[in-house]
C-alpha cells in the first residue's frame, strides 16, 4: 500500500478500517443501543402492569432507557468540543497555513464553527481539535472519534491541520487510530453539539 | 522557492528554502528534513482535497513540504 499512516503500527491488532467494517460497527452500536434500553423498557411495562403504585418506578425506568443512548451520544459530541482558546499569535500563524490547505467553502465554515470538513471515500469528516466526526453517506448516522495530534502546547488550528493532513494521507488508517467514542443517529449527536457544531454538522449532512 | 515548514508550538515554523537550481540551499533543506523525521515528525506533501503523500525522502520538486507530529486516539 503506498500511503499507510505510519500511526497505524502502534494500533497493529486492530483491522483496517472499511467502509464494510463501519456498516457492522454501526449495526453492533444500534445493537447495543436496544438491548441497554429494551430491558428498562421492558420493566416499566411490566411495572405499569403490575399495580398503579408502581407508575413512578416505570417511569424512571423509561427516562433511564432514554438516557442510557443519550449519555453514550454525549460522549461523542465531546470529542469535537472545542479545548483552548484561541487569538494568540500562534494560533493566526497556524490558521494562515490551515486555510493554504484548504478551499474558500471549507475555510470559511471553518472560521465560523471551528470544525474542518473534508470530504473522505468512507463519508464527510468534520475535524476538531482533538476529535472528528464521521457523517456517513446518506448523513444519517455520524460516528465520534477521539483523535489528536500528539505534543503540547499545540495551537488549536495546527491540531486541526495535523488531523487533516493525516486524514489526506490515509484516510482508512486515521479511522483505524482514532478511537471510536459513538456511533448512531445524527439528531442524537447534533442535539448535544454546541450552535456552530451543529452548523457544521448540517454542512457535512448535506455532502454526505 | 519551495518551502520545509514544521507545524509547532508557533503555528509553523519554516525550517528551509531551496530551489532545484541552488544544490547548496537543497542540501541545507535535506539536512534540516533529516533531522525532523529523526526527531519523530513526519513528512508530507498536499495534493489538495483528500489527498496527501507521506514522504520520507525531501521531493526536491515540491513547493511545499510539511512535517507534523503523529496522531493518536484520544
Amino acid at each position: 500500500m503506498a500511503n499507510v499512516l505510519p500511526e497505524v503500527a502502534n494500533v497493529y491488532w486492530r483491522p483496517r478500517v472499511t467502509d464494510g467494517s463501519l456498516r457492522r460497527v454501526g449495526r453492533l452500536w444500534t445493537l447495543s443501543s436496544v438491548a441497554h434500553a429494551l430491558p428498562f423498557v421492558a420493566g416499566a411495562v411490566a411495572l405499569g402492569l403490575a399495580a398503579p403504585i408502581m407508575l413512578p418506578f416505570a417511569a424512571l425506568c423509561l427516562v433511564h432507557a432514554w438516557a442510557i443512548p443519550e449519555l453514550y451520544a454525549a460522549r461523542g459530541a465531546r470529542s469535537v468540543k472545542p479545548r483552548s482558546a484561541s487569538g494568540a499569535e500562534p494560533e493566526q500563524v497556524a490558521l494562515g497555513l490551515l486555510g493554504d490547505l484548504v478551499d474558500h467553502v471549507p475555510r470559511e465554515l471553518y472560521a465560523q464553527t471551528g470544525l474542518m470538513i473534508e470530504r473522505g471515500r468512507l463519508g464527510v469528516w468534520l475535524l476538531g481539535e482533538a476529535g472528528a466526526l464521521l457523517l456517513r453517506p446518506g448523513g444519517r448516522r455520524v460516528n465520534c472519534y477521539c483523535v489528536k495530534a500528539t505534543g503540547a502546547g499545540l495551537p488549536p488550528s495546527d491540531r486541526v491541520a495535523h488531523l487533516l493532513l493525516a486524514l489526506r494521507t490515509d484516510e482508512s488508517g486515521f479511522a483505524t487510530v482514532a478511537n471510536l467514542a459513538f456511533s448512531g443517529a445524527r439528531w442524537r449527536v447534533r442535539r448535544r453539539l454546541t450552535a456552530p457544531a451543529r452548523k457544521a454538522l448540517d454542512a457535512a449532512a448535506r455532502l454526505a | 522557492m519551495s518551502r520545509l515548514i514544521r507545524m509547532d508550538q508557533t503555528g509553523h515554523t519554516t525550517l528551509a528554502e531551496w530551489t532545484v537550481d541552488d544544490p547548496v540551499s537543497a542540501e541545507a533543506a535535506v539536512a534540516a528534513f533529516r533531522t525532523e523525521l529523526e526527531q519523530g515528525y513526519y513528512a508530507l506533501v498536499s495534493h489538495g482535497e483528500g489527498q496527501a503523500e507521506q514522504v520520507r525522502e525531501l521531493p526536491l520538486d515540491a513547493s511545499v513540504v510539511i512535517l507534523r507530529r503523529p496522531i493518536a486516539g484520544g
